[in-house]
């Protein structure tokens, strides 16, 4: 096998807080040693609720900010250690699209400026001319008109926009974009062109992408694989087959069960968590989950699973 | 006679540009005890429909005609003091994003008590006492801790239950939410979601749920209307509209929406993209609202805008194609 393109392993990400009225420093732990890797072309789903962790893994892995422990490899490569500088040309590859690219773009920068920024930056158009060819590319392939390029990001409707960051992303030719909860502010039938245009666009470049979304019906549409988190950890992972066919870890049960389905007078056998996610702050002993699955027993809460291997390819952290 | 009857509702919006038309004479009813759900994507005049039931819009720059009537009583020319009884009272309302419509700086016993003290003038241990059932009925742990925290205490979920608890607090005849649970995790909307079907049935209340999410229409409704632009298109009981849907717009929602489990057949599926964007409701259209976007328009659809008739008993839509569509599927 080839290898990947991404690797991440035992990343960890852990906040401290300056304390409260006590003084007490505390620590979130955001993301507490995740591995996982992708593809070249592959598209990895991070799926899980608010809170769990899922953002911060792909900022992790864009380098926003320095990791606590843990390695990023890109393409061979590791780049959790590299200085700034030296990161600076690796960047073109890793390319990232946002929720809400109302505010991810500068409202008062055209649409061209918004995709030729990246192009300078990196050093990939030699003139004018060139640059002006690129970015009219880049807008083909999003199905934008050309003469979108003059316009501000305010005269795009919510979708268009999402058009506009996809291009901007698009620009440098990435290997890997992280789409980090970019199709859930849209409605449904706008969801729908984005979504095919990502895995058309997957299709035709070979791209590579980290969807980060809690929308599992969505994340079931254009993912190979499938990672679920609770809490900071990855308590399951595998393919699609695998995830939604046969879900073994609880969580991915109750997250799936609880996805209410568009075809009136199914009843399914839902199985609904009681309580909210609680606080990486402090997150409970042994299995993380164990507050919450049905199907506790004494172990859960003092010994934490490990992560398993059930067949090729599926993993999951749980002593049942 | 139906509980609400809403007729030719018109809520126009003056605008530096021109009129905008948000809601453009929409009529449906909502039976006691029905769950109705309003289905449509963003702008297409859901939450203006509801506000302007409870007379929410500030007039001018709004303007709200036609009639609304909650039991036989017309609402919409009722002086503001009565309006203020029904509202909170004999309606209730949970919105999205219940932090915006929680005071942050009362506790949440408090704002349950003011409520029913406001509306059945109750003293204020009486009061205490029904905000400490209703958060118990609504499935908070530790009530009686929870009486005394305020909303930045509470999570989410949490927050929209206490919401539900305000306002199921004065026994409501309808209660109207609008996207209630939308802003919420998976799990906890399913949480959400079974509270308030336990509820309406404990307190018998009719519901009018405004969602874009067909899952959750499917799950809680038994009647849906879909607008579109500012109009009903189409109307059916849920199952009918789901299994029949007439309308070109109502079948491209439907085909839009992924849905969990189908790439288990094998196939990889594409999803029904539905082209272009929502028409500006500030220019006058002419013909059909939908026919830009819809692959079936022929020049009948540009110049005349078809009526809302029923295809069949009880299945409105506004389609000059309704039959034809059939045919092709």
């Amino acid at each position: 096998m080839s290898r990947p393109l991404l690797q991440v392993s035992d990343l960890k990400k852990h906040y401290a807080l300056s304390g409260g009225i006590l003084g007490r420093a505390k620590t979130v732990y955001a993301v507490d040693g995740i591995s996982f890797d992708i593809a070249r072309g592959e598209t990895l789903a991070l799926v899980g609720e608010s809170g769990c962790g899922k953002s911060t893994v792909g900022k992790a892995v864009l380098r926003l900010f320095d990791i606590t422990a843990g390695q990023i490899v890109l393409d061979g490569k590791r780049i959790d250690d590299l200085s700034d500088a030296s990161l600076r040309p690796l960047r073109r590859r890793l390319q990232v699209v946002f929720q809400d690219p109302f505010s991810s773009l500068n409202p008062r920068q055209s649409v061209r400026e918004a995709i030729a920024e990246p192009l300078r930056n990196f050093g990939l158009a030699s003139s004018r001319t060139e640059l002006n060819k690129k970015v009219g590319e880049v807008l083909d392939r999003v199905k934008l008109p050309r003469d979108a390029a003059r316009r501000l990001p305010h005269e795009f409707s919510g979708g268009q926009r999402q058009r506009v960051g996809i291009a901007r992303a698009l620009a440098p030719s990435p290997d890997l974009i992280i789409c980090d909860e970019a199709v859930s502010a849209l409605d449904v039938s706008v969801k729908a062109q984005i979504v095919n245009l990502l895995k058309d666009l997957q299709n035709e470049l070979g791209l590579a992408l980290l969807f980060i979304s809690h929308d599992l019906a969505v994340v079931e549409n254009i993912s190979h694989r499938i990672a679920v988190m609770y809490l900071g950890k990855i308590v399951e992972i595998g393919s699609r087959r695998q995830i939604f066919a046969a879900p073994r870890h609880p969580y991915t049960q109750a997250l799936l069960s609880a996805v209410p389905i568009p075809e009136p007078g199914v009843r399914r056998d839902r199985i609904i968590l009681r309580g909210d996610l609680p606080s990486p702050i402090n997150p409970p002993s042994g299995c993380r989950f164990h507050t919450r699955c049905p199907y506790v027993f004494d172990r859960c809460r003092k010994e934490e699973p490990e992560l398993r291997v059930l067949e090729s390819g599926h993993q999951a952290a749980c002593h049942l | 006679m139906a509980l609400l009857e809403v007729e030719n509702l018109q809520t126009h919006f003056r605008t530096p540009d021109g009129v905008n038309r948000a809601v453009d004479g929409v009529s449906f009813a909502i039976e006691a005890g029905q769950t109705l759900a309003v289905v449509g994507e963003s702008g297409c005049g859901k939450s203006v429909t509801a506000m302007s039931i409870l007379r929410l819009i500030p007039e001018p720059p709004g303007k709200i005609a036609g009639s609304v009537r909650f039991k036989g009583r017309e609402l919409l020319t009722l002086p503001e003091k009565e309006m203020r009884k029904i509202r909170g009272g004999d309606i209730a309302m949970i919105f999205q994003e219940p932090m915006t419509s929680l005071n942050p700086v009362l506790t949440v016993g408090k704002q349950i008590a003011e409520t029913v003290r406001l509306h059945e003038g109750l003293g204020r241990r009486a009061a205490n006492a029904r905000a400490l059932e209703m958060l118990e009925l609504a499935g908070i742990s530790e009530p009686r801790r929870r009486l005394k925290d305020y909303p930045h205490q509470l999570s989410g979920g949490m927050r929209q239950r206490v919401m539900i608890a305000i306002a199921l607090a004065c026994s409501p005849q309808l209660l109207v939410a609008d996207e209630p649970t939308t802003a919420l995790d998976v799990t906890i909307q399913a949480q959400i979601l079974a509270l308030m079907q336990d509820l309406k049935q404990r307190v018998g209340a009719a519901i009018m749920l405004i969602t874009h999410d067909l899952g959750v229409v499917a799950e809680v409704a038994e009647h849906v209307i879909v607008l579109y632009a500012g109009k009903k298109v189409e109307e059916a009981p849920v199952k009918e509209l789901f299994r029949n849907p007439k309308h070109p717009y109502t079948r491209g929602l439907l085909g839009a929406v992924p849905k969990l489990g189908s790439s288990l057949t094998g196939a990889d599926v594409r999803l029904a993209e539905i082209p272009g964007l929502v028409p500006d409701l500030r220019e006058r259209i002419t013909g059909c609202v939908f026919a830009e976007r819809c692959g079936l328009a022929t020049p009948i659809c540009r110049s005349v805008a078809p009526a809302l008739e029923a295809k069949t008993p009880n299945h409105l839509a506004s389609c000059h194609h309704a039959e034809r569509q059939e045919l092709a599927a």
